[in-house]
């Protein structure tokens, strides 16, 4: 209980420690979070529109995206 | 590199990479923070409080990267006119702002107990500020137009020119004089920092540096569906 209790102090610096630690650990969970969001959902509407097999595997069918990704740029 | 600049064999790449990133990515981090936060020793002045060190540095370094992949595959976009490259810009500027961001909350929870102050105007965190800045600024402009190809190619133009920002970041610690340190791994005559420091820091760094690459391969397919989503929409627009 000791040791642990030291170790949550961090020598003193504890208050600033862990809020460090913290917020990267929020920061980078919440960016891969949305990421992943995002991508299921599009995965999900590609596979609606019968543009994808369920389950996504969008590189599956690889060849015939090029026209998608011309499109984004034009 | 001119081969996987076609969606469909850098989708299906991206499908074969993505679970070796991840998968070390995620090992690497969790190394790094057991490393970090019971194997690595407390600085002999700075105490316990160097541990943040262990989350700042790879941030500060990461923010850095970003942004030299940004203004990379923005001249790529802009000379060679690879719709891929456009994506990757748009794909990786959120990440890198978040590892701004990072960097400079973690550093001024370490500029308060070592430095006292959260923060000073000075030439390093100053040019951090820029960079953060740069980075909305990117954002903002590139969903700024109607015909997305102009917001790519104003985003990219703003990319480059911002990325005279990256040297002075690098040498600010030693063109001003500064409260930041120097640096101590990227310097000549090697490290000035102790191996049982140094080791943590670089399985932190490759953890960082994995999770954006996963994370880049994740949202540059997202960008790609999302196009194909759009054609899609499009056409059946046009067919009514």
């Amino acid at each position: 209980m000791e040791q642990v209790r030291s170790f949550l102090a961090m020598g003193g610096y504890g208050a600033f420690v862990w809020p460090a630690f913290g917020v990267t650990a929020l920061v980078m969970g919440w960016l891969l979070a949305t990421s992943l969001r995002r991508l299921r959902g599009l995965e999900r509407a590609l596979a609606e529109h019968g543009l994808i097999p369920p389950g996504g595997g969008g590189a599956r069918r690889g060849g015939t995206q090029g026209g998608g990704a011309k499109e984004a740029a034009s | 590199m001119h081969r996987f600049a076609n969606p469909g064999r850098f989708l299906r790449l991206a499908n074969t990479l993505l679970p070796w990133c991840a998968g070390l990515a995620a090992v690497s981090i969790a190394l790094g923070l057991y490393l970090a936060l019971f194997v690595a020793p407390p600085d002999y002045q700075q105490g316990e409080s160097v541990r943040i060190m262990y989350v700042h540095v790879p941030a500060a370094w990461m923010a850095l990267f970003v942004y030299t992949a940004v203004a990379a595959a923005s001249a790529v976009a802009l000379i060679w006119r690879h719709p891929l490259a456009d994506l990757v810009a748009k794909a990786s500027s959120p990440v890198g702002a978040s590892f701004t961001f990072l960097a400079l909350v973690t550093g001024s929870l370490w500029g308060k107990p070592m430095w006292g102050t959260w923060w000073v105007w000075d030439a390093r965190l100053t040019s951090m500020l820029v960079l953060f800045f740069l980075y909305l600024g990117h954002m903002a402009i590139m969903n700024a137009f109607e015909d997305p190809a102009r917001g790519f190619r104003a985003a990219a133009v703003l990319a480059l020119v911002g990325f005279v920002n990256v040297p002075i970041i690098h040498f600010s610690v030693e063109w001003w004089s500064t409260l930041h340190q120097p640096s101590s791994v990227l310097r000549l005559g090697g490290p000035a920092i102790h191996a049982s420091m140094l080791w943590p820091l670089l399985v932190m760094m490759l953890g960082f540096k994995l999770y954006y690459v996963s994370l880049l391969l994740v949202r540059v397919k997202a960008e790609l569906l999302a196009a194909r989503l759009r054609a899609r929409a499009y056409a059946a627009l046009d067919a009514s």
